[in-house]
């Protein structure tokens, strides 16, 4: 690893194009008036260890720079589809930076991408996904399909591991020849196929609801419930998730989008009208 | 290992108002990114309107309550009259400064009316007992920071009970919403001569 870190750690000075000769396709070539592939590296003898010393918040509170984490995303194949949902809470440390962050990722007009880990990482690089996503449409006169997609992504991250990249991503979306296709891509460079993921801060508790309740032969309306509740369930338990529930299905004609709802009146109603969430008190009658 | 302070969680804070004080905490106990319960009041009463928040680590927080109960039972045994908030806050003071060498995690905050003026009276400390007496507010916990915020900004003097109540409700649950380890419900106390009023608020589930 450290042999590999000392590859690319030179002086400021000699820092440029010093990307170009790890791609094996010549994305950077194609980026002219879009996202580049060309980044400045911190003046210091090993950039990715020097970073990592100052950006990881687990290992030292105290770090000065800070990243916004904390999530939870999920998303599962169905009969009529593939459901995504995600909080959208950013934390730094015990902060809530935002209650409103948008964490799915709209690649393009089919394909969706969600969002958890380094929130820069993941806007960054799915907005370049998006941009290979439509070249390869250009360059073959049809749609790309998801496993390539994804794998663009996986390529990409491979390149970069170790590096301090910090990402947890899933992809969906349904083609003509895969029919609805998910991929869990993080930044160790792993990518799965399959049928049912959560992701970030608050899996554990979305793994919980969707597990006991998941079928394949879901209605539609069922899984966008499903997906709802897992998502409630995780950012009431977990410190940080929450704020608002994002919403999509996805379908052979496009994603839909089924609201940005803020999880408190949704949780009141859920506790109210279903009596669950029992261990919350609603007796708020005045005592002395 | 994060610090003490912040494995639990949790917020309080105390407000001076007209001939009246308040004081209000969240409900929120949890293990860092999990929450374990939302019905950990931080907020105990040692008298007629003594009153103590302690936020901090939640096991210190019931060793300390504990032993103060213990404490003002014994004084008041001892004296043959309730313990005064003054008293108290020297009493919380000198106990936490005994274990200045191995402290208990706790930031405290004492909330009452004096028995003899009726005058209000609220505190802080650290963790070793130095007092932080205050005309206005005092805050802890792990959203001292929105809290201070909050405070300042709405905070004034001489608010009547139902407008300090407002106030400190206010101060106290959108301080909370942007602390991912406090919230998930609030006590607030409003002490008036002769009279305590203790509400539940409902707070974000988030």
């Amino acid at each position: 690893m450290d042999t590999l870190v000392a590859r690319y750690s030179r002086p400021a000075y000699q820092q440029e194009n010093q990307f170009d000769d790890i791609e094996e396709y010549d994305y950077a070539a194609d980026s002219v008036s879009g996202p580049s592939l060309k980044f400045a590296m911190p003046p210091v003898a090993h950039p990715s260890s020097w970073l990592r010393a100052a950006t990881d918040d687990r290992s030292n509170p105290h770090c000065p720079i800070k990243i916004a984490h904390g999530t939870t995303t999920l998303a599962f194949r169905f009969q009529g589809g593939i459901i995504v949902a995600t909080d959208s809470r950013a934390t730094a440390g015990n902060w809530i930076a935002s209650q409103t962050v948008k964490k799915v990722i709209e690649i393009n007009s089919d394909l969706l991408g969600t969002m958890a880990g380094g929130a820069a990482d993941c806007q960054y690089w799915l907005a370049w996904l998006g941009m290979q996503c439509r070249l390869h449409e250009l360059r073959h006169k049809r749609r790309i399909s998801v496993a390539a997609a994804s794998k663009i992504l996986a390529n990409l991250v491979y390149q970069y591991k170790g590096m301090g990249l910090s990402m947890g991503t899933m992809c969906a979306g349904v083609t003509k020849e895969e029919g609805p296709a998910l991929y869990y891509i993080d930044s160790d460079g792993t990518r799965l196929a399959g049928n049912l993921f959560c992701v970030g801060s608050g899996q554990t508790f979305a793994y919980g609801v969707l597990d006991a309740e998941y079928r394949y032969d879901l209605t539609v309306e069922e899984a966008l419930e499903l997906g709802s509740r897992s998502i409630l369930a995780a950012t009431h338990r977990d410190a940080y998730s929450g704020g608002f529930i994002n919403l999509y299905h996805v379908k052979e004609s496009g994603w839909e989008k089924h609201g940005f709802t803020d999880t408190n009146p949704v949780f009141w109603k859920t506790k109210l009208e279903k009596a669950e969430f029992s261990n919350v008190t609603s007796d708020f009658s005045e005592e002395v | 290992m994060s610090s003490p302070f912040s494995i639990n969680g949790g917020a309080c804070v105390a407000m001076v108002g007209k001939d009246c004080v308040a004081i209000a905490c969240d409900l929120r106990l949890g293990l860092q990114a999990l929450t374990v319960s939302n019905n950990f009041p931080k907020i105990f009463q040692y008298g007629d309107n003594v009153f103590l928040g302690l936020t901090g680590l939640a096991t210190d927080v019931n060793t300390v309550s504990d032993l103060f109960r213990w404490k003002v039972n014994m004084y008041r045994l001892r004296e043959e009259r309730q313990i005064a908030p003054r008293t108290f806050a020297n009493l919380v003071s000198s106990s936490l400064y005994e274990k200045r060498f191995g402290p208990y995690f706790v930031s405290p905050v004492v909330a009452g009316l004096d028995p003899k003026t009726g005058r209000p009276f609220i505190c802080g400390f650290d963790s070793i007992g130095c007092i932080d007496f205050a005309k206005d507010f005092i805050v802890s916990g792990t959203a001292s920071e929105q809290l201070f915020g909050m405070c300042e900004s709405l905070w004034e003097p001489d608010l009547d009970a139902d407008a300090l109540f407002e106030t400190i409700s206010q101060s106290l649950l959108n301080a909370v919403d942007r602390d991912a380890l406090s919230g998930w419900g609030a006590h607030v106390y409003i002490i008036e001569k002769d009279k305590v009023t203790k509400r539940l608020l409902k707070g974000r589930q988030d």
